[in-house]
């Protein structure tokens, strides 16, 4: 190989921080870069630039007459922000109604997905016969195309021609009338439910993964000690799957936190206060009014909230761990 | 193995209610898509008053399905595959070299996968509209519009993903490539992904179900030359009737290619899933 130190290559954007080392460079030092350089182009393309841009737009009077033709948009400093948190405004009040939803919503699906998915890791920890096919059962609904899933609930959940309310006042004779699930304060146990049903499988497919690396002479060994199962649960199998824990439930925070999908399919056009999650509630705000500017403050103070919520749960889970 | 009663009953208990809760949506997915649309507008029922697979046939006449099912596997498959392509070199980067800016990358990308992708929306929607009103290019309605943004969530995911899987190979299997005389570029195509093919796999069957199952931008990006199922399968409520037997009927067309595919690779997706999450 005869590639000098002189060969310089263009656009290692990474390589511009810290000072340059006097040393000099191994041959063959750019070639990371060269590997890198494509994923840094689209990088910057698909999310750099975009990100930018949406701050920027937070900025500007960004109205419908304004859309095609940005150049022209008023720039109004933190106008668009002040809106946003005025919750004495009709804007603000929404904003701040549709976190606290959000934020209800995020804690149970979390929290249930979480655990129906460790029940199940443990339910099928040990083998047994047929062991395979609740295995796979279990994951169909993650496998399952997301609107797939969510148009079929949405059908389960019609009044009149929905399998939920035939099941529970048909065939369980429940009493009452059947309620509507899709519009009202119903809207929202159904926003949780589907969500849950589509959440749960991914938490068991992560601690069921998590669980076959823990060795099975381990609770050998402590049943010869006379532990119970619970006291097993407690302090073997969750010790041991910290790891798994400390990612899973993070990506499942953000992913519910951020889910648009569920309440769109599930809605429609027409969303019910009670269903309004912050995604779909930003989304509606800037596509019904046109009104992109406030849409990009709500969506950098949505981009804030949760880097400060990671930052402090990595900070929290890291100190933990040196403790330990 | 000896077993207590109590985690027997804990067990059959669980596995019940979770087969119930996990079995009944895709019931009445399947058991509607074979009703007659008196059936699906009047009272439930758990059963049809005649079976039929009429919604099968007429499906693909109330909305354009086979033109939606055309751009889903084009836009999808290339998304797909760009991203894996991109993701192989740059993971290939991450995972065997030091370099300065290293940890910066990889931090910026672990960083937008978990970004709301409204976040992203807004603002690719109006870069696209003004592309076109100053430069002509249309890309709002186009599948290269939307194929560009898919990769918004498929590219970090991928090269995230892995670089964790490149980091289990075992480096001296390149490293004895390189003795051999093989420079890097035919370590890694050579040594490198032959090895770590579940974790490509897995890669790959990730990004394309996220993009054959996407609904925000496509409801934002698409108009009828573009449209995916994701948007497409809605257009059957808009109708003047709701045809949900046959919505139902195309739910399951939908689904099976991506089910199938899921469930055939899915040891290797689980492999692939824990080298990428837990390192």
């Amino acid at each position: 190989m005869s590639v000098s130190t002189a060969v310089k290559k263009s656009g290692p954007e990474a390589g511009a921080t810290g000072k340059q080392p006097r040393k000099p460079r191994r041959a063959g030092w750019w070639l990371p870069y060269a590997l890198l350089a494509p994923a840094v182009i689209f990088e910057l393309v698909i999310h750099v630039i975009p990100m930018v841009t949406g701050i920027w737009m937070s900025f500007l009077k960004l109205t419908k007459m304004f859309i095609a033709n940005w150049g022209n948009a008023p720039f109004v400093g933190l106008k668009n922000y002040e809106v946003a948190l005025d919750f004495n405004s009709a804007v603000g009040l929404g904003l701040l109604k549709s976190f606290g939803i959000t934020a209800a919503f995020t804690i149970l699906v979390v929290g249930i997905s979480w655990g129906l998915g460790m029940a199940a890791a443990v339910a099928l920890q040990k083998t047994f016969r047929g062991r395979a096919i609740f295995r796979t059962l279990f994951l169909i609904p993650y496998a399952l195309p997301m609107y797939a899933g969510v148009i079929a609930w949405k059908f389960m959940l019609q009044k009149d021609s929905g399998a939920l309310n035939h099941l529970l006042f048909d065939n369980l004779g429940l009493p009452g009338d059947k309620p509507f699930w899709l519009i009202g304060d119903n809207a929202f146990i159904a926003v949780v439910l589907v969500a849950i049903w589509r959440l749960w499988p991914f938490a068991f497919l992560m601690l069921m993964a998590g669980l076959q690396s823990v060795p099975t002479d381990v609770y050998e060994a402590s049943a010869v000690d006379g532990a119970k199962p619970m006291r097993q649960w407690w302090s073997i199998t969750l010790p041991l799957l910290r790891p798994v824990n400390m990612v899973l439930v993070l990506v499942m925070f953000l992913w519910t936190f951020n889910d648009f999908n569920t309440p769109f399919v599930l809605f429609g056009g027409s969303q019910p206060p009670a269903g309004d999650l912050i995604s779909f509630h930003i989304y509606n705000a800037s596509f019904l009014t046109w009104n992109f500017g406030s849409g990009a403050a709500m969506s950098v103070l949505l981009l804030l909230f949760l880097l400060v919520v990671s930052g402090i749960y990595l900070l929290f889970m890291n100190r933990r761990k040196d403790r330990a | 193995m000896h077993e207590t009663t109590g985690t027997k009953v804990f067990r059959i208990v669980t596995i019940t209610l979770l087969s119930i809760f996990t079995i009944i949506p895709i019931y009445v997915m399947v058991i509607s898509g074979m009703k007659p649309l008196a059936d699906v507008q009047g009272d439930f029922s758990w059963w049809p008053s005649t079976l039929t697979l009429q919604p099968y046939v007429d499906m693909w006449k109330t909305v354009p399905l086979a033109d939606y099912f055309v751009n889903s596997v084009i836009v999808s498959s290339a998304a797909t595959v760009l991203s894996l392509v991109i993701a192989i070199f740059a993971s290939y980067a991450i995972s065997r070299y030091k370099f300065r800016g290293r940890s910066l990358f990889s931090g910026t990308v672990l960083s937008t996968q978990m970004l709301p992708g409204v976040l992203f929306l807004l603002p690719l929607f109006l870069i696209f509209v003004n592309i076109n009103t100053n430069f002509g290019v249309q890309l709002v309605g186009t599948r290269i519009g939307l194929i560009i943004t898919y990769l918004t969530f498929s590219l970090p995911f991928s090269i995230w993903m892995l670089a964790g899987y490149f980091d289990g190979i075992p480096r001296e299997l390149d490293e004895a490539a390189k003795v051999d005389g093989c420079g890097p570029m035919r370590a890694l195509i050579r040594v490198i992904l032959p090895a770590a093919r579940p974790g490509l796999v897995a890669v790959a069957i990730y990004s394309f179900m996220t993009s054959w199952g996407e609904v925000l931008f496509a409801s934002v990006m698409t108009t009828d030359a573009n449209r995916t199922l994701a948007v497409g399968l809605q257009l059957y409520s808009t109708q003047t009737n709701v045809y949900w037997n046959q919505i139902m009927a195309a739910s399951v067309v939908v689904s099976i290619p991506i089910v199938v595919g899921f469930l055939l690779l899915q040891k290797n997706f689980v492999a692939g899933l824990t080298a990428g999450a837990v390192k």
